[in-house]
């Protein structure tokens, strides 16, 4: 694979020559391109040109269309184009070449801006409205799935939402106790720093008792949640909708929403209260640790105005929102996998979009609750 | 051709391959020849696509060598490797396409990477390739997850055959193609062979493929090559697994 293209051409009168030497390869294809466009844009009046290829050295599909394109710079509008000294070997390639790309590119300009700005708004629009309507409709299907179970308790698949409990509610103990802890000591950290320049350290303790309870600490919860068992169940319908495992199942005679998406629901459902409950203690455990270490306020000073500061009601608002912000987590998990369609880009893009709607829903919906509550005075 | 004066382009001599106490391949030893297409057959899990994954370089090699145009990968460093690479095409059992690219993109991925080219070159030899392998021009802007198993097949194939290789692996070809397809099939690869002037290594249980496409047959079982050459000879064997392979009930009920 030594020669360097060449192509040189020699005029004579009305028949024009071109003579291609050397590797015609897909390694100089850039090389000869421009040699050929170079000849090309010179285009001498020339009516019959020929094309001697017998000093070429290598010829490959680059090579062969290449000179298929000279070619067809010639041919046309009265003037004709010939080979001569064609390899026998490459005699194949060359006529391969020759009947490729045969039909009419498509032309056509694309929509304007503007229109493609238009375009994507109203798409965007009307993906919102879809991905709604979507969700209450996994909620309604759910709701007769459940009430299904009712009618017939053994349907249930109680074996699987055990695996999922395991998987959303156990194994997350720890980084929920983790993050919960850290997040308490840090407000505590913070109140008591802010607080004591007007010497109002122990409200610290009412600070961290009611924002713990009442917010902060499902908020957090649900957020890890969201992050760590929502996409997991995105990720998993999606792959198995990509493999056509659901598909199969539907065959099958089960209904996917028994089979895989009750259970997950259920599961997050039972899961999320309890590591509510689990991560506000962690995190009163870690302001207490704080304000003992940090701020001088005695465990027992602590407690006891921790006792006079919370109510019962400031406990059972946060508890209260856990299994509903579950729902909407495992709800919005599951359209989303079932939404993914073949490639790996989808699965992506919809355990991202998972993540992003559960949290932005939950936050929402905490919103609402703190309307809810104001109103009602809890 | 006299034997004495074939190249060779890929010899596997002394391999041996396996995972965990188990060796799948034992001392393997097979040539392949410039120009022509292997056919390569063994029972399910006879460790076929093990070899052919051993040569492509995805499996490490126990013990043995492997030559491809005369370089052993075994004592290769990075840049010559990827010379090597980039003069064979595989063709994966499932295509293997990139999801998230179109079937032109899939095929001037290879193209981008490698070759200096200008756009319209990159477009004109891309459709180009989706040509010679059957497709018409509709299917550049598709996904893969728009193709049928069989237009899958082809994209995947003119991906393999985008930097006009010297050989091609082709892990069973015509595995879930309807008959039709699959003599197709066949027929565009001794096509492509005979244009393009290919080696091809083919991995398939396709008797039809065997009798039509192939020129040499080599077979795997109990982890050695327990026999090669072309289908003549492996229709005079006595091994009880060649007679059952090759003139079973499939194959007499092929040809009656």
């Amino acid at each position: 694979m030594s020669g360097e293209p060449l192509l040189k051409s020699a005029a004579d009168g009305e028949r024009l020559q071109f003579k291609a030497a050397g590797s015609w390869t897909a390694k100089h294809a850039g090389a000869i391109e421009r040699l050929i466009d170079e000849a090309v844009r010179q285009k001498p009046a020339a009516r019959r040109v020929e094309i001697d290829l017998a000093g070429i050295e290598h010829l490959d599909t680059y090579g062969a269309w290449l000179v298929e394109r000279l070619m067809r710079a010639w041919n046309g509008d009265g003037r004709e184009a010939k080979l001569v000294g064609v390899a026998e070997n490459y005699r194949v390639l060359i006529e391969e070449a020759h009947s490729v790309n045969r039909a009419a590119p498509k032309t056509g300009h694309g929509p304007s801006r503007v229109v493609v700005v238009l375009n994507n708004i109203g798409a965007s629009l009307a993906d919102f409205s879809q991905s709604l309507i979507a969700l209450v409709q996994m909620l309604g299907e759910v709701t007769a799935a459940l009430l299904r179970v009712f009618a017939h308790p053994r349907s249930f698949r109680f074996t699987s939402m055990v695996h999922q409990i395991d998987r959303v509610g156990w194994r997350a103990v720890p980084i929920v106790l983790l993050i919960t802890f850290l997040i308490g000591a840090i407000i505590a950290q913070q109140g008591i720093f802010h607080f004591r320049k007007f010497g109002a350290d122990i409200f610290v303790v009412d600070m961290v008792g009611i924002l713990v309870l009442r917010e902060l600490g499902v908020l957090l919860v649900c957020i890890m949640v969201a992050g760590r068992s929502g996409s997991a169940y995105t990720a998993e319908l999606g792959s198995m909708k990509m493999r056509e495992e659901i598909d199969a199942l539907r065959t099958m005679g089960f209904d996917p929403i028994d089979v895989l998406i009750l259970p997950r629901i259920v599961a997050i459902v039972i899961a999320v209260p309890i590591l509510t409950f689990l991560g506000s203690m962690a995190a009163l455990y870690g302001g207490g640790l704080v304000c003992w270490l940090y701020g001088g306020i005695n465990p027992e000073v602590f407690l006891s105005r921790l006792r006079e500061s919370i109510t019962l009601d400031h406990f059972e608002v946060g508890l209260i929102k856990a299994p509903f912000m579950a729902l909407i987590i495992g709800v919005v998990a599951c359209v989303e996998g079932l939404e993914v369609k073949g490639s790996a880009e989808s699965l992506g893009l919809h355990t991202t979009a998972s993540v992003v709607k559960a949290i932005f829903m939950v936050i929402v919906l905490d919103g609402v609750f703190a309307m809810f509550f104001a109103t009602i005075e809890k | 051709m006299a034997e004495a004066q074939k190249e060779v382009v890929i010899r596997v001599s002394d391999l041996v391959v396996g995972f965990g106490k188990i060796n799948v391949l034992d001392h393997v030893a097979l040539d392949v020849y410039r120009g022509e297409i292997l056919g390569f057959v063994g029972a399910s899990g006879s460790g076929k696509s093990v070899l052919m994954r051993t040569v492509i370089g995805l499996l490490p090699k126990r013990e043995g060598r492997i030559e491809v145009f005369g370089v052993d990968l075994g004592n290769v460093n990075e840049k010559e490797r990827q010379a090597v690479e980039r003069r064979w095409g595989v063709l994966f059992q499932h295509g293997a396409l990139f999801s998230s690219l179109t079937a032109l993109q899939n095929v001037q991925f290879p193209m981008r990477e490698y070759l200096d080219l200008s756009d319209r070159m990159l477009q004109e030899v891309a459709l180009a390739k989706l040509e010679m392998v059957g497709l018409t021009a509709d299917v550049r802007g598709k996904f893969p997850s728009e193709l049928s198993g069989g237009m899958t097949k082809r994209v995947a194939l003119a991906r393999a055959l985008a930097l006009d290789p010297e050989i091609v692996f082709l892990d069973e070809p015509t595995s879930g193609l309807d008959p039709i397809s699959a003599g197709e099939f066949d027929h565009l690869i001794r096509t492509l062979q005979r244009t393009l002037g290919l080696t091809v290594f083919m991995v398939t249980h396709d008797l039809d493929s065997l009798h039509d496409v192939c020129d040499r047959i080599a077979v795997l079982a109990d982890g050695k090559i327990i026999a090669s050459g072309p289908m003549a000879t492996m229709l005079a064997s006595e091994h009880p697994w060649l007679k059952a392979y090759f003139r079973g009930e499939r194959a007499a009920r092929r040809r009656a």
